[in-house]
């Protein structure tokens, strides 16, 4: 075990934070050829099954569970090697847990996770380590992210020593290198995250994904935060770096446009559970789930002359922590109010179903949706009604 | 709170009784340690009683100081009004004195904050808040007012009114939340209402929720509605007129439907055409180059020359005017429609349909 890895900094302020502690010290460049092999293009590159994620609320005195949050609850799905798989869904359902508990970047409660044919749920952590340069992740939120004592060198240069590269100049030259991958200049490896503006921040929170080299990417809401000149900026950044190193994403946002755009296939999300799962094409024209139709059905357009009636959903999202009985989005579905409140959506949990070509649901109903169950909907709705839900 | 102005310069016409706000020329800086912040250069509109009108722009265009300014809620100093005259309801407003804007602020003029949290009293019911604006400028009774407080929670779809006004704000959702506070802009049935993002902290079924119900209100009451937002979608489903912002000055004006199908000023069709559509996969969004000028150091004329692709040397010497640019008013900030750029302009038009319509580049 190295003594002290904090690196000599003539040039800026004190480390806040304690460097990253290295085990163990192969350099980075020695450790290829990697145990996992590359994954062909279009192979399954990340499966994920029955993964579950509780976190456990705690109270009173004696700081005893009182409760659990049902975060990520029982979630299966399949990433091809080169794809974008989007994940979407209301604030609180789940994504970004779920995003991070696939690179076990958290420790989930149950299920299985495969990346390149290993099983990789119970791994060590020295196990992990080396297998953590190929699963990377851009966090959600470009200015919280960025320790804001730290110049950009050591930024994007921690992982990196983190996974052995010691040697500054070697660690310098690569992290100037990102910089000019993400179209920034070489010379900002001096500067804080504070000199920087929010897409530039976005561009360094890449950087730092990709100095490793990594195969799959968690994108958690790359955009959200940028404005949309910004945005697409951002956007095309991303788009050439997955074509030129070939990339695989998972790509986390709550923008549906942004999504059709941009992915491949997309799950949606709702308390935890996937609720649909399809091709951009079968999810966006051919929507089998009441809650996918009414997150489409809630997207501005920005052509005015395309106005149009929308469908509203009733109250809010219920809490993780006590999710509804049978099907979770019973208590706001359209649908099941349409068809005179089936029983069977308060009993009976709904499991995905296949409807061709990839794509699944978990609505008992699914059958029933159709352009004229969904205008009929809309055209019985009351929108002062909507804001109806829990009990007062 | 704003308690003093700057001493009021004989005061131009009053606009035709049509007009409920008419901005003109107004201009708040901000005075701070760097140097001066020209946030809201020189900006004038108009908004017809019962019409509604949005004002869009990225972060820090001046979209808020602007809404802040008009409700006389900004700190002076720091702030500084500079130039300008508002006139509202017949009156200008501006330089009157604070107890009288008092009486307008919350009764004919209510604003809806973007964090209802931050404008909401803890430590007070729904109710009360409501109750005691309402008894305060319509010198009613406790119990009048009570009753128009539950009126307004109904009239905004909060289920069981009489109970929810006894609950405090920490105890709603997000949504009941923004519900709450529409519901207190409303009480005094005000003949203009400010939204400022009123739903971009709110997840999109919520968002659909409230805009919805923005919508129905319009209808129902007599109130005008100026609408501040960053989403071009947003905007196109809830208003009649649009300004666009920039780096603190109006860019473009004119109907939804002229600015957002038929955009006359480089930057709208910028933004315009960097929205991901469905018809651009595939291939590259088309995106505005560099950032937002600093606001210490604005570009000497046209403050969007150093992005624009249509620029050219006049664009960085004289800083260009609103021009009429299209039918029904529109007008753009841009010397393209000038008789000096006519010549360019068929061209720039042409370069962003082909932006607009398809993805370029890669795969
Ligand atoms: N460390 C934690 N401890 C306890 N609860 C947590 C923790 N992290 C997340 N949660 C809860 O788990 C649920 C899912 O959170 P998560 O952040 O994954 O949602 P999300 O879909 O990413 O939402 P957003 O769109 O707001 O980012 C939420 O109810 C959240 O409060
Ligand atoms: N109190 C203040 N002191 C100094 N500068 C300020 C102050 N308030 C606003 N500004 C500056 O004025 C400019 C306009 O800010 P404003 O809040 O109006 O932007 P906005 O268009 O509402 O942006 P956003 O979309 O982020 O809300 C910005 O440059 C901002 O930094
Ligand atoms: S299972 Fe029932 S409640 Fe759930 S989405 Fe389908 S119809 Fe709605
Ligand atoms: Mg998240
Ligand atoms: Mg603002």
């Amino acid at each position: 075990m190295e003594s002290s890895t904090t690196p000599v900094r003539p040039d800026g302020p004190p480390p806040a934070t304690p460097e990253v502690v290295v085990e163990g010290g192969a350099d980075v460049t020695e450790m290829d050829p990697l145990e996992i092999a590359r994954v062909g293009a279009g192979k399954t590159l990340l499966q994920v099954r029955g993964l579950k994620k509780h976190f456990p609320i705690v109270g009173g005195l004696l700081r005893r569970q009182i409760g659990t949050v049902y975060a990520v609850d029982g979630v299966d799905f399949d990433v091809n090697s080169g794809e974008t798989f989007a994940l979407v869904g209301e604030s609180g359902c789940g994504k970004t847990t779920l995003g991070r508990s696939v690179l076990r970047l958290i420790e989930p409660t149950a299920g299985q996770i495969t990346f390149a044919g290993r099983d990789i749920s119970h791994i060590s952590a020295d196990e992990l380590r080396p297998l953590r340069r190929k699963m990377q992740i851009i966090f959600q939120d470009p200015f919280g992210s960025l320790n804001p004592r730290m110049p950009v060198s050591d930024l994007i240069g921690e992982g990196l020593l983190a996974q052995g590269m010691k040697d500054r100049k070697a660690r310098d030259k690569k992290v100037e290198d990102s910089l000019e991958l993400v179209g920034l200049r070489r010379e900002y490896t001096r500067r804080y995250p504070h000199e920087f503006s929010g897409g530039q921040r976005q561009r360094i929170g890449i950087a730092r994904a990709l100095a490793l080299g990594p195969d799959i990417v968690v994108c958690d809401e790359p955009v959200s935060a940028l404005d949309v000149s910004i945005q697409s900026q951002v956007l095309n950044l991303l788009l050439d770096l997955r074509r030129d190193l070939n990339l695989t994403y998972i790509f986390i946002s709550h923008n549906l446009s942004v999504v059709q755009y941009f992915s491949d296939r997309v799950g949606v999300m709702y308390l935890g559970r996937i609720a649909e799962l399809g091709s951009v094409e079968q999810l966006y024209k051919d929507p089998r789930h009441p809650y996918t139709v009414a997150l489409l059905s809630a997207i501005p357009d920005p052509n005015p002359r395309k106005r149009k009636k929308r469908l509203v959903l009733k109250g809010d999202v219920p809490s993780p922590a006590a999710p509804p009985a049978g099907c979770r989005f019973h208590t706001r579905c359209w649908l099941r109010e349409k068809l005179g409140n089936p029983e069977r959506c308060v009993t009976e949990e709904p499991q995905l179903r296949n409807f061709g070509g990839g794509h699944q649901t978990a609505c008992h109903f699914a059958e029933e949706i159709s352009a004229d169950t969904v205008s009929s909907a809309v055209e019985t709705q009351s929108v002062l009604e909507t804001a109806v839900a829990d009990p007062v | 709170m704003t308690e003093v102005i700057a001493a009021p310069s004989p005061l131009g016409a009053p606009p035709p009784d049509n007009i409920l706000l008419d901005v003109r020329n107004l201009k708040t800086y901000f005075k701070v340690l760097d140097g001066v912040v020209p946030a809201v250069d020189g900006v004038s509109f108009s908004l017809e009683r019962g019409k509604s009108i949005g004002i869009v722009g990225e972060s820090g265009s001046g979209k808020s100081v602007s809404a802040l300014t008009m409700m006389r809620l900004l700190d002076i100093p720091p702030a500084e009004i500079r130039d300008g005259e508002i006139w509202f309801d017949g009156r200008e407003i501006l330089h009157m004195p604070m107890e009288e804007m008092r009486k307008i602020r919350g009764n004919d003029m209510a604003m809806i904050f973007q964090e209802p949290l931050t404008s909401l009293n803890p430590v007070f019911t729904v109710g009360d808040q409501i109750a005691e604006q309402v008894e305060r400028h319509k010198k009613v009774k406790r119990k009048a007012a009570w009753d128009r407080a539950i009126e307004s929670l109904q009239l905004v779809g909060i289920p069981s009114p009489e109970r929810r006004v006894k609950q405090y704000p920490h105890e709603l959702s997000g949504g009941m939340r923004q519900r709450v506070m529409i519901a207190m802009a409303l009480s005094c049935e005000p003949k203009l209402l400010i939204a400022d993002e009123p739903t971009t902290a709110l997840d999109v079924t919520i968002q659909a929720q409230i805009l919805e119900l923005l919508k129905t209100i319009q209808d129902r009451t007599d109130s005008a509605l100026m609408l501040i937002t960053h989403d071009l979608g947003v905007v196109a489903e809830m208003v009649d007129n649009v300004i666009v912002m920039y780096a603190g000055q109006v860019v473009e004006q004119g109907t939804v439907d002229e600015v957002l199908v038929n955009p006359r000023a480089p930057y709208t069709m910028g933004l315009l055409e960097s929205i991901p559509t469905v018809e651009k996969r595939g291939g590259r969004l088309s995106a505005i180059k560099g950032t937002v000028p600093n606001p210490f150091n604005m570009p000497p004329a046209c403050r969007f020359e150093p992005r624009c692709p249509y620029a050219w040397n006049l664009c960085a010497e004289t800083a260009p005017d609103l021009y009429p640019a299209g039918p029904h008013g529109q007008h753009a900030r841009c010397h393209l429609h000038t008789p000096a750029g006519a010549p360019r302009l068929p061209e720039a038009l042409a370069d962003h349909e082909r932006k607009l319509n398809v993805g370029h580049g890669i795969s």
